[in-house]
């Protein structure tokens, strides 16, 4: 009974989590892309734009959903659904920390540990291109038809060197539970290198790991590989026939699905919720960060700018210095510190897929498959292969 | 009890999907069928704790190739094809087939269970280690050469498909 209670309550918390997340990654992206293109991106709604989230969510609800004539109305429907529930499941077995106890309970800051967790997160990736190519053929409209036929032709593409750079790591890790994962990368090499996978002996894996990154922006269909979309030649490509909460939840997976690879990357190679530093310095961190945040928001609401600035920046000044307390209250540390590095390191990738999306160009068609098949594979064999070769040499 | 639910479950997925792979006139409903079959038996290695079997079945039938599949489909025009004259001509020899599997199965459902064992079970080893160690240890072990055949032979088709569709290599 006891399990059941704490599994709903964790169910609750992750998803709510991460609908809020998925809600917010938008408006981050937004604001990071308007940066880059030296603009200011959504200012209106909120200060800074802070509640364009919201906006956005209830225009989408609200809005009319049409389902034009022409469609296979059984597929039509079905495909937002796989594509949505896919991305959404892959979450269950992401570790977010390690084990805490509340209330006299202890549990794991994860919902559920498989012994097949990676190859799970692996075979609902590849199910959720189900979704994008069935919205294609199901939208019976000539654009969303190519935009479902790329989707598969590039999916079943990259598939492959995603899971030969992802098979390198697990040769010196030895599980596809990504709890152990985290667990076998516990440790600090020289006294401060930490003992994570890229950094680990006897074949660093941070050739692998770009090469699972780059593959990853390939079955999330982020820029510059995002083809079954494009919308400058294909309109909007798979979802041009989607509206209202149907589009929505396209749009929910796509982040979801970049949400998940961030955090397997995390998980695999940059060591979970482990701290990048040992012992105190470590600890020290994350209270430091948002102590500083703190002391900037102080200074700016004692020297104001704006008349409003002297009632608000203190506001978040208190607010910061709440966290960084957070850090440091022996009970709750045990929570927040891995929560804090997790999202850290997870937060990092994520700014990295938004940082590309601003910087490079969409390749073009013969392009991407001729990357994929003449660099990106046969770059990924030699790596497991000779990762494979150092492991065996190093007994 | 939710074992057996779930076993029934599955059996129906996999008997289901298949039959209505085969029934079906529109190509891309016979491909979701036949992954809702592959998906089923999915579903039973689950059952028999074969957590691995059970992701690189989903992985590679249903993540790979019938994606494959569903591409080749969604090139091909579909009501041309559904107009044409179906392959619907050899009806007598499949009923006459049918007839024969199913006179052998109530056969050996009459003789009972014994008629099924065709030896007896081997002992089941305790598990020692998870089921892809295990699966990892028999592969490269016992069945090493079977195995490097059925790589070879796939060795040979992808340098084959590759031959056929280059004119000029």
């Amino acid at each position: 009974m006891e399990f059941f209670i704490v599994s709903t309550i964790k169910a609750l918390l992750v998803f709510f989590v991460l609908m809020t997340t998925l809600a917010y990654l938008q408006w981050v992206e937004r604001k990071v892309i308007a940066h880059i293109q030296l603009r200011q991106g959504p200012y209106r709604v909120g200060p800074h734009g802070l509640l364009q989230p919201l906006a956005d969510v209830i225009k989408l609800i609200t809005k009319e959903g049409i389902v034009p004539p022409h469609v296979n109305k059984f597929f039509y429907f079905l495909a937002p659904i796989i594509a949505v529930s896919m991305s959404l499941i892959a979450i269950s077995v992401i570790p977010f920390g390690g084990e805490i106890e509340v209330f006299g309970i202890t549990t794991h800051m994860q919902l559920t540990d498989l012994n097949i967790g990676l190859l799970l997160v692996l075979a609902l990736a590849s199910m959720g291109t189900y979704g994008i190519a069935l919205a294609g053929w199901a939208s019976n409209n000539k654009y969303s038809l190519l935009g479902g036929l790329r989707s598969s032709a590039q999916m079943v593409s990259y598939e492959l060197p995603l899971s030969l750079a992802i098979a390198s790591p697990l040769l010196l890790l030895n599980t596809l539970s990504l709890r152990e994962m985290v667990t076998q990368q516990e440790g600090f090499m020289l006294g401060f290198l930490p003992n994570w996978t890229i950094f680990q002996g006897p074949a660093p894996q941070l050739v692998g790991m770009v090469l699972f990154l780059i593959a990853a922006f390939a079955e999330t269909n982020r820029i510059p590989f995002d083809l079954p979309e494009a919308e400058t030649e294909l309109v909007a490509g798979f979802h041009a026939e989607y509206s209202s909460m149907k589009f929505a939840a396209f749009f929910m997976a796509e982040y979801s699905n970049m949400l998940t690879a961030a955090a397997v990357t995390t998980t695999v190679f940059l060591g979970g919720w482990l701290p990048a530093l040992p012992g105190m310095a470590g600890d020290l961190i994350a209270p430091a960060v948002f102590a500083t945040g703190g002391a900037v928001c102080l200074y700016h609401g004692l020297n104001p700018a704006r008349k409003r600035d002297k009632y608000t920046l203190p506001v978040f000044a208190l607010v910061f210095f709440g966290l960084a307390a957070l850090f440091l209250a022996p009970p709750l540390k045990d929570i927040a510190m891995p929560l804090f590095w997790f999202g850290a390191k997870t937060g990092a990738l994520l700014f990295v897929f938004i940082w590309i999306r601003g910087t490079l160009p969409r390749f073009r068609y013969d392009q991407l498959m001729g990357f994929c098949w003449k660099f990106l594979f046969p770059v990924a064999v030699l790596h497991l292969l000779a990762t494979a070769l150092l492991v065996a040499l190093a007994g | 009890m939710l074992d057996t639910v779930f076993f029934y479950l599955f059996t129906l997925l996999t008997l289901g999907g298949a039959i209505l792979t085969v029934a079906t006139r529109n190509a891309v409903h016979s491909a979701l069928f036949l992954i809702t079959s592959l998906l089923g038996v999915a579903g039973l290695y689950l059952l028999l704790h074969a957590e691995f079997l059970f992701a690189v079945q989903i992985i590679v039938y249903v993540g790979g190739i019938m994606v494959l599949f569903l591409f080749v489909i969604m090139l091909v025009n579909l009501d041309a094809a559904a107009a044409q004259r179906q392959f619907s001509r050899m009806w007598p020899v499949a009923l006459g087939c049918v007839a024969l599997v199913g006179l052998e199965l109530f056969y050996f459902l009459g003789k009972g269970e014994p008629a099924f064992r065709i030896a007896a079970p081997p002992p089941v080893p305790e598990p020692t280690a998870g089921n892809t160690e295990r699966i990892a240890d028999v592969l490269f072990s016992q069945y090493l050469l079977p195995f490097e055949i059925a790589s070879l032979l796939l060795l040979v088709a992808v340098i084959g498909s590759v031959v056929m569709a280059k004119k000029r290599i």
